[in-house]
């Protein structure tokens, strides 16, 4: 794997040397609210954002809104992604009380790739690693204080990580 | 049987750094084997981390985050030697649990 980011084999290899315990628990004790209309505001799992195939039919479905571009949301993703099974994509804001991350993918078969919920108390910083299908645009919602932003960075992708 | 999670957890003090990675195909449903036919989806859908028995973070995740995903994110507070729970359930019902001390 040549193309692997140096950073994350290293990150890797930390993981890998902190073993865990194993609990068999199930998922069953988390809270559910009271089902509030959109699914990024509760637990429950946001089953039709995901499957929206354009970017915009994907936030609409999991916030009902639609977000403004902002330079308070800084992504940091690669301008060519060798790999496009594996392109790292993290996000940082410094805006407040942000209650969710969301991360899209334009041309992708499907545009949502992940959604985090932000809880009170934590970082409103995410990283993790993506496919791209193709060259697209990488798009990056936060809703903090009951409003979206978003930022975008089309990535270049020169070996496909979706298509067959 | 071995768990798929593997998790870090460092408190700096006054905030704990979380790093995960986790063993899993993440199949999205669109690409095809060696035959030509289309490998079915296989994806973790959620990933809820959890400290003093409240969710810090919580993924839902589609078929487009990458095999074997890694994710990392920080929370305020989280004392060394403390349990932080990591679960995911994937979209056959499939799920997993560990519980890592925080370092």
């Amino acid at each position: 794997m040549t193309h692997t980011d140096n950073r994350f084999s290293a990150t890797r290899r930390l993981i890998l040397q902190g073993a865990g315990a194993v609990a068999l628990v199930g998922l069953g004790n988390l809270p559910f609210g009271l089902a509030p209309a959109f699914a990024a505001a509760n637990d429950k799992y946001p089953e039709e954002a995901f499957k929206a195939k354009s970017e915009a039919d994907a936030i609409k479905a999991l916030y009902g809104k639609t977000p403004e571009a902002s330079d308070k949301v800084k992504m940091d993703a690669p301008e060519i992604a060798e790999n496009g099974a594996v392109v790292p994509v993290s996000v940082t804001t410094t805006l407040p009380d942000v209650t969710s991350i969301s991360f899209l993918v334009a041309e992708n078969p499907v545009a949502l790739v992940a959604s985090y919920k932000i809880p009170a108390g934590t970082m409103p910083s995410v990283a993790n690693r993506i496919k791209m299908a193709k060259t697209s645009n990488v798009i990056v919602v936060v809703e903090a204080g009951g409003k979206l932003y978003s930022a975008t960075k089309e990535v270049k992708v020169t070996v496909g990580g979706c298509g067959g | 049987m071995a768990s798929t999670i593997r998790v870090r957890a460092t408190s700096s003090g006054e905030t704990t750094e979380v790093q995960a990675l986790i063993q899993h195909p993440m199949d999205s449903g669109f690409i095809k084997d060696a035959k030509g036919e289309i490998i079915p989806p296989h994806f973790i859908q959620q990933l809820t981390f959890e400290y003093d028995g409240k969710p810090v973070f919580t993924a839902d995740w589609g078929g487009g985050v990458s095999k074997d995903p890694y994710v990392k994110f920080a929370f305020k507070g989280g004392k060394k030697g403390d349990d932080l729970k990591v679960s995911w359930t994937d979209n056959k019902g499939a799920s997993d649990t560990t519980t890592a001390k925080i370092q």
